[in-house]
């Protein structure tokens, strides 16, 4: 019916809205690239209790699990090892017994993901890299450590520098309960002042090495320096 | 014998099962990438982000060739349907009994709604995907976005479902996006201002 194309608009339908609707929810959609993350933070304190409770299969604690290859690796205590080795004295190699027998340290840390979520006040529980190191006694001219993670390809590096922050943690327990699976089970390392993809899950070796290199992210175009504010593009 | 009126083209039909088809790829994929425990339990994450990548450039693709290659007249007279409110449809979103047209004005507002949150989707999607390799196309605040649509639109798609296909007075409606015509005896009753032609 092209007809009716010059009928007479009926006067009644004079109030265009729809319109006004369409482009004001797009309008508040792309402001909220900008102010979207501090709205969120400040109302989720409020929201994410309740809504753990009503539905917690939703991701209410924050977290969201990323993983790059096609199946999580799985966690066998009685097969699993952490192997170092590299530029040092003795290559060494933990089981999982021999890992949880080494001076246990907890610490409370915020974890920021590059992609913009953050997760507060996390339990973790684990080991210092020293006493995992330490034994092994890496060579001087050694200036970086490459974390090697049982999910190929994922890798990432540290200098030996950020390594040695105070509150970087090599893992195995969140919240008080064991590293789930998702969450790199049973072994991850953990560094707050980095964004996540700095700290390796299914953690399976580290390797001491002459200089840092790119990792995982890296090589896709993240920065190695991954610090909270100030890289990947935030706050430079 | 029931006598049963046009309601939707095929053009609209085909727009909205479009529509539909791309929706519920996108959000089926969506709670993979999204929910912890689907996201262990499935894996394979790069293969899943691929298909919703992919499956959300292929949706908005279709719909706009459906647009195209369509009645686009048709088309184009509905979004005026739809863009239109008059004094009973302020009536009808305020609760009170008021006439209405082809649309009634939830239905115009559900409307525009999903069109926005299409485009809002397409935004913060292709954000999202090239700002994984370009620091240019990244902010903080994508993800919220992107997360608070689905939430939004999935919210308005549950209501949208219980009133096509439970809620006993509307669920007469599916018919007409379905096979194109209702019964006029109910096109009188909900729709008692749409003059069918």
């Amino acid at each position: 019916m092209s007809g009716d194309d010059s009928r007479p608009v009926p006067r009644e339908y004079q109030h265009r809205i729809g319109r006004g609707v369409f482009l004001g929810t797009v309008a508040a959609g792309v402001s909220s690239l900008l102010w979207g993350k501090a709205a969120w933070d400040a109302v989720s304190g409020v929201i994410t209790p309740v809504a753990a409770d009503i539905a917690p299969i939703l991701p209410t604690s924050g977290w969201r699990i990323y993983s790059v290859a096609d199946h999580m690796p799985t966690f066998d205590p009685a097969s699993w090892r952490l192997s170092v080795g590299g530029m040092v004295g003795q290559e060494i190699t933990l089981d999982y017994g021999q890992l949880r027998a080494l001076p246990a340290v907890e610490q409370v840390s915020t974890f920021h993901c590059v992609t913009g979520w953050t997760v507060r006040n996390v339990h973790w529980r684990g080991v210092r890299l020293a006493e995992v190191i330490g034994p092994a006694q890496p060579s001087a001219s050694a200036h970086a450590l490459h974390f090697v993670s049982a999910e190929i390809p994922y890798d990432d590096y540290l200098t030996r520098e950020q390594a040695s922050l105070h509150d970087v943690l090599l893992a195995y327990e969140m919240d008080g309960k064991p590293l789930s699976r998702g969450h790199g089970a049973p072994l991850r390392l953990v560094i707050p002042d980095m964004y996540g993809y700095k700290s390796v899950k299914w953690l399976q070796r580290i390797e001491l090495v002459p200089q840092p290199a790119d990792g995982y992210w890296e090589a896709l175009g993240y920065d190695r320096d991954a610090w909270i504010g100030h890289s990947n593009g935030y706050g430079t | 014998m029931t006598a049963y009126v046009r309601r939707f083209s095929r053009t609209e039909r085909l727009l909205h099962w479009v529509n539909a088809a791309g929706f519920l790829l996108l959000l089926v994929t969506g709670l993979v990438l999204y929910l912890p425990s689907l996201e262990v339990a499935v894996g394979r994450r790069a293969l899943v982000k691929e298909v919703h990548f992919w499956g959300g450039i292929g949706w908005v693709c279709a719909l706009v060739l459906v647009a195209l290659l369509g009645d686009r007249r048709g088309l184009l007279r509905t979004a005026r349907e739809l863009d239109g409110f008059d004094r009973d449809d302020g009536r009808w979103l305020t609760g009170r009994s008021a006439p209405q047209g082809r649309f009634n004005a939830g239905q115009k507002v559900n409307a525009s709604l999903t069109a926005a949150f299409t485009v809002l989707f397409l935004v913060s999607g292709l954000l999202l995907h090239f700002g994984e390799g370009d620091t240019r196309f990244r902010f903080a605040s994508t993800v919220v976005l992107h997360d608070g649509l689905f939430f939004a639109a999935t919210a308005l798609f549950v209501g949208h479902l219980y009133l096509a296909v439970i809620h006993p007075a509307t669920r007469h409606a599916l018919r007409g996006i379905t096979v194109g015509t209702v019964s006029s005896e109910w096109a009188e009753r909900h729709h008692s201002k749409w003059k069918p032609e």
